[in-house]
Order: structure tokens, then sequence, then C-alpha cells
């Protein structure tokens, strides 16, 4: 099987609520985690990492100068803060749950890693 | 010129000591408190409803009176708050007993009303204001269920002039969040309103600091590095030309990094390249950010776009009753087992003529607050079970938050925590993201010492 890192190691997140739509934006913490991100981050692997929220699709927005990718989640939240019933009713346990998601192992995963915990 | 606008509070129910706090650690010009997330104001309608005094952030209160003494000592300080809720003007009145108390009864108070446009419903509707659902296309005429509160976002310009009218404090009703920000900024600094590039740089600070520490090392995944105890809130030192720089009182907790700001800065974004303000059509992203010293983030470069003919507007309507409960559950096969507890629940209560629209059975710490993602792990001993059930019915909500203390005599053995009392029937207020002309609502500002608002009726 070809080697993984969870996005958390070249990438942080933040998650909350638009209605019943989720957002989340992901920042690389280098340029070059970045410019890996934007191909290998698609809004179909996000959307296939999250099938069990039942999202009506999701859409991907890039913000190339802060190293960010947003995603947006729509009808993510199984009816929103006033509506849902599950305990996140916000998507705020979104940006702690995409960490863990698993990306093929990058060529030059060093120039990726955050700067200051760099080995 | 540099102007300084500072966060104390992202949302109602935030922390009551961090306003006082920020002013007495940094010389700051504004002290901006946001209290309105999308479905606040349904449930201050609700509270008005029953007192036609109350329908504001109270909060508020509490945190204005720990702020007199600032505000004695620091004359340039100003305070911009959405506290007024749905009762602006009696927010006023309140804060200004305490002002007055406080030998503050020649402040000028500044109210912001017009937002609310729940009792002029039918006379915009028939004017030709559909109020289509931004989500579906549906006409507001289409909705059976009974609206509980209809508020346009307002933006900055009637800050601005209550501000020019020399208001010390704004109370405002609902209002754009990163308006609390560009409002003092146009005053300062004198902007026309149709400077776009200014007005977006101060909508992007409004928009950092307008959740308060979370521009600060609040909901930062790297929380083991700062210390969150006395975390910071933010403050925005705006310049003329819509740049600023994002940092926090010297000494206080948390961290402003790249990281945090950029967080910040997506959260709860849609399009990045329009961020819709009732002042701008913001691009975020033309926006660069830059570390340049200790806890100080430089953002710059924001661009924007014409400002949107309409207004948003937040509108609420009922929609029946909700209530959830919880209990926890241990076993070597605790999932098996809350399973058969919430099957056990809904069979008795289907027993006595209760099925509902929606339900939700949950085991928390068995992975199921975030659905899909992960199995149960292995020697998993307890979860807690936790379900939620909504009906337009409320007696049939009412036997749900019934039936779950029964299982501590008459369910499997290894269950506990169902002693906190029976689970709170509320009523839920849905939500209809619809748009109003903005030629349709007329903002209103009223300015007058503390002392005049305190013997108002």
């Amino acid at each position: 099987m070809e080697p993984t890192i969870p996005l958390s190691e070249i990438a942080h997140a933040r998650s909350g609520d638009k209605g019943n739509h989720a957002n989340i934006g992901v920042i690389a913490y280098t340029p070059e985690g970045y410019q890996y991100l934007r191909d290998a981050l698609s809004a179909k692997l996000v959307a296939d990492y999250f099938v069990g929220l039942q999202c009506s699709r999701v859409e991907r927005f890039e913000l190339p100068r802060l190293w960010a990718l947003n995603f947006l989640l729509y009808d993510a939240l199984a009816g929103g803060a006033s509506r849902s019933l599950r305990i996140d009713t916000q998507g705020k346990l979104l940006s702690t749950a995409i960490a863990d998601l698993p990306l093929p192992t990058p060529k030059n995963l060093s120039a990726m890693r955050r700067p200051s915990s760099a080995p | 010129m540099i102007v300084r606008i500072a966060n104390g509070a992202g949302f109602l129910g935030d922390n009551l000591d961090a306003p006082r706090r920020l002013v007495e650690s940094a010389a700051v010009d504004y002290l901006t408190l946001e209290y309105l997330a999308e479905l606040t104001l349904s449930i201050l309608a609700r509270v008005r409803e029953k007192d036609p005094s109350a329908g504001y952030a109270e909060d508020f209160l509490t945190v204005l009176k720990s702020l007199t003494p600032a505000l004695q000592s620091q004359p340039g300080l100003k305070i911009v708050t959405n506290a007024g809720g749905m009762n602006p003007s009696a927010c006023a009145k309140a804060a200004a007993q305490i002002l007055a108390s406080a030998g503050l009864g020649g402040e000028q108070v500044g109210v912001v009303s017009g937002d609310d446009l729940l009792a002029d419903l039918p006379r915009l509707q028939a004017a030709g204001c559909a109020f289509e659902n931004l989500d579906t296309g549906e006409p507001l005429s289409s909705l059976a269920q009974a609206v509980v509160s209809a508020n346009a976002y307002l933006g900055a310009r009637p800050i601005a002039e209550a501000l020019a009218s020399s208001a010390r404090i704004v109370i405002t009703g609902r209002v754009a969040d990163a308006s609390l920000t560009v409002g003092p900024a146009v005053h300062e600094f004198g902007w026309q309103w149709n400077d776009r590039r200014r007005l977006a740089g101060a909508s992007v600070a409004g928009h950092v600091i307008e959740c308060g520490a979370q521009a600060t090392g609040g909901f930062y995944p790297l929380w083991r590095e700062i210390d969150l105890a006395a975390v910071g809130y933010p403050i925005a030192e705006l310049a003329d030309d819509g740049d600023s720089i994002i940092t926090k009182p010297a000494g206080s907790g948390g961290v402003v990094n790249r990281e945090t700001v950029a967080e910040q800065l997506v959260y709860e974004i849609g399009d990045p390249a329009h961020y819709l303000t009732p002042d701008v059509d913001v691009d975020f992203t033309t926006v660069e950010i830059e570390e340049c010293g200790v806890d100080r983030v430089r953002v710059r470069g924001a661009t924007g776009r014409a400002a949107p003919e309409s207004y948003k507007v937040s509108l609420a309507y009922r929609d029946g009753y909700m209530a959830t409960g919880q209990m926890l559950v241990y076993d070597h096969a605790p999932v098996e087992k809350a399973r058969a507890c919430a099957e056990l629940i809904f069979a008795r209560l289907k027993a006595a003529g209760c099925e509902y629209a929606r339900s939700s059975v949950e085991c928390l710490g068995a992975g199921d607050a975030v659905p899909g993602l992960h199995a149960p792990p292995q020697g998993l001993r307890e979860v807690m079970l936790r379900i939620s059930i909504h009906d337009p019915r409320r007696e049939a909500v009412e036997r749900f938050a019934k039936e779950l203390a029964p299982l501590a005599t008459s369910g499997p053995a290894g269950l506990a925590g169902y002693a906190s009392g029976r689970p709170q029937v509320r009523p839920v207020f849905a939500y209809w993201p619809t748009l109003v002309p903005k030629a349709m609502v007329s903002p209103g500002v009223k300015v007058q010492t503390a002392a005049a608002w305190k013997a108002a009726n």
C-alpha cells in the first residue's frame, strides 16, 4: 500500500457552520504544502472522507495567498444550529476530524512541515 | 493615525471578565462586543414576548458594570455592541441605569434600530419582497409555520452616524459582525462609503476579531503550545489605508501568529472572493498576512466590489419541539447495550402511541460525534448514549422526556447519569435565510445622554 501521512503533518484547519452547511478552512504550513494540497486534497476526497455526514455536495475554493483551501460542505449538519439532532450541531469538530485525513506521502515532505517544529 | 479596535465578546455566553481585562491591560480606542449568533435573536424574540422590557443580551449589563471604572479613567474609550438584540432601546435604558449609578449619566448613548422587520413583513411582502429562501428559492408565503423573528443585517453606516453624533456607547440590534469594526473606522478616518478598498480592509479586520479569542489562540489545534487560561482578546490596529495589525494585550495568554489569523480568516466563510457585508463585497483571496513581531500579524491587501443592493435577513420560524437525553452506559460491549437501551425506549414510546418525525441515537465515545469516520475502539468500556428527538407535537416530546429515567430500574444493569433530571423540552426555531432590498429598510439612529435614556419610557 502507498505510504500516507495525516493531513495534520502539513496543514491545520478550522471549521464552523453557515446555516445547514459546514465550512472547513484547511491551511498549509508552507507554500510547498499548499501546492501539494491543491493537487491532492480535492473536493471529492473531502466528500468521500466525510461520507457519514451525508452532504449533498462539497465545493472547494482556493486562497493561494493564505496557502489555504476552503471547503463548503452543503447540507452537512443535519439541520444546522437550530434543528440538528447531533451533538456537533455546528460542525465544530470537523477541523479536528480532517486532521486525520490520510494523504499520499509527498516527496518533499520536509519542506511542508511546520517550520518551527521541523526536525 | 492608528485606530485600535478590540473585541471582548464573540457570542452571547462568552467570558464575562474578558472585556474588563482587555481594556485594563491595553490602550484601545474602541471595544466591540458581539453577542448575536444566527439564531440568538429568535431566542431573544421569545424573551421579549414574555416581557416587553427584555429581549437583549443581559450579559452586556454585567460587562458594562465591570467597565465603568475604565470608562471613567480612559476618556477616549468607546464601546460598540450589538447587545441590543430584539430590544436595543430597552438595553440602552438598562445600560443607562448602570452608567448613571457610576456617575456617567452625562455620557452620550446611541441606539441603532430598524433591523427588526417582524411587524413589517406583511407590508414588505405586499410591496413586492417575497423573502425567498436563499437555499430553496421558496417564497416566504409558502411557509405554514409562524415567523418568530426577522432581522436585517444592517451595516456600518448607522454606527458611524451615532459616533458622529458624539455617542460614546453605541447599542445596535442585528448588524453585520464586521460592521461593528467598520463603523468606528469610517468615523475616525472619514472614509467615503464607496471607498471599497478601505472598507474591505476594515471588514477583514472586523471578521478576524469578531469571534473574540478565536483570533488569539482559541479553537487552535496547537493548543498544547500556549496558555489559554488568561487568553488575551484580539485588537486590530487599523491604519487609514484599511490594512491592520492583529495583536493582543501584552502579557496575556494565547498567541497571535500567522496560523491563528489565517484560521480565523477562513472561519465560517463561503466563497472567499465574495464575503458579502452590507458595506462592501470583500475579496479575501487578495488578502496577505505576515508576522511582524511577537503576537503581531499584519493583514493587508483586501479588495472589494460594490456592496450588495440587499440586506441579508435572518428569519426564524417555529418548527416544533426538541429534547435530548443522555445516559452513561458501562459494559464490555457498551455500544450494543446502548443501542438496546435506545430500542427499549422507543418501543415503550411506541406502545404509548408516540412515534417521532425525527430522531437520532449517538454513542458518544464510540466515534459517533463525527459519523462514519471511526469504528468503536477495541476495549471500549463505556459510552454516553445520547438520544434526540424532534416533532411538531409538544406532548409527544414531553412523553419522551419522561421515558429515560425509568431505565434505571427497568433497563439493563450498568447505567448511570440519569439523576441529573429529565431532558428539557425546547421549542425549535428554524432558520430561513433570505434578503430584503435596502431601499425597503430604514435604519434609525438616536443619540442622547444616559440620563435621558434612563428617564425615557
